[in-house]
Parts: structure tokens; sequence; C-alpha cells
């Protein structure tokens, strides 16, 4: 699991059935001091987190736990929203 | 998942039956502002993508996950065609190509 921000949304119209209904929402990576490192992701959302918020990711097939695992395709899923900055200490 | 742009496509006759009736696409990754990253991956259509057309790609394992997926081997799947990508905080986008 990695820590991320939302930075914006994904809207796409024609999907894989098994996605419908998900919110996709575009994510950069942070590192240990909150900064962005490495290229932004589309994530599928299982917690209801929005735009600007602090959010904890994980990749992989594990990503689609929070759904109908078998039949969720996603390797990149938020599955926790922060409380806030101040609640990341290093 | 990471968002694509369709460069072409590939004809496979002689495949894992499993691939059959399969389209199989060429997908470069770009960066969410559309602009090109080097690299290709060549993905399993599931939605109907045609040429040019930014897209959704599943990789790993999670990729045999779509409907109609199951049990065939591949580690790339075009899950999505996107219409807009809405970036409402960009001051903090890294942009590392």
């Amino acid at each position: 699991m990695q820590l991320a921000r939302v930075i914006g949304t994904v809207v796409a119209t024609v999907k894989n059935e098994s996605l419908e209904g998900r919110k996709l929402l575009v994510v950069q990576t942070l590192n240990k001091d909150l900064e962005p490192s490495g290229n932004p992701m589309v994530a599928v959302d299982s917690v209801g987190a929005g735009v600007g918020e602090l959010v904890l990711w994980c990749r992989g097939k594990e990503a689609s736990f929070p759904f109908k695992r078998e039949d969720t395709p996603t390797d990149c899923t938020i599955i926790a929203i922060v409380d806030s900055n101040a609640h990341v200490t290093r | 998942m990471i968002i694509a742009r369709i460069l072409g496509t590939v004809v496979s006759t002689q495949k894992d039956e499993r691939l059959l009736g399969r389209k199989l696409l060429i997908v470069r990754p770009i960066n969410v502002d559309g602009t090109d990253t080097t690299g290709y991956v060549v993905a399993v259509d599931t939605v109907g993508a045609g040429f040019h057309e930014r897209v959704l790609v599943v990789a790993g394992s999670s990729a045999r996950l779509a409907q109609g997926m199951k049990d065939t081997p591949v580690d790339a799947a075009i899950v999505g065609i996107i219409d807009t990508v809405d970036i409402t905080a960009p001051g903090i986008v890294n942009r590392e190509s």
C-alpha cells in the first residue's frame, strides 16, 4: 500500500461490464514526505474518496478484493482515506 | 490502471485457444495531459476500442478478471474507453516519462 493524493477524475462511458458503476479517480503517488513521486495512475474507488484527499491505495491482484474479487478487473484501488496530512507521522 | 492510446493492431493466427476471437491491440501509455510516454504493451480488447482512442488498461493478474476473460492467459486488458480526464488539483502533478 502507498500514500497518494487524488488529483482528478476519469469518465469512461464504455467499459467492461464488471466495472459498471465504479468511480475512477486519478491518483498521484506520494513519497514519505508527501511529495509527488512517479506518474499518476487511474484507481477504482472503494471508500468514497474525493479530489484533493490523501488516500491509501493498493496495487496488484489484491486491488480487486474490496469488490467481488473474482470479477472486478482492477490493479489499483483506493482502500482508505487518511484523516489528514498531520496523521502521517514519520 | 493506466491511461493509454491505441497505436495499432496485432494479428496472430496460431495462439492459445482461449485467445481465439480476441482482438489484440498495441497501446502506448500516456500521461494524464495526453502526452505520450515511451514503450508499448499488447493488450486484449474487451470493450471494442478503436485506433487512436484513449483507453484504460489493467495489467497483471487482474487483467483476466474482466468479464469474458476468465482463465485466459493475458496480463494486459483494455477495460474502458475514456471520455474525459479532469485534473482538478493540477499543482501537484509530477510528470516523469
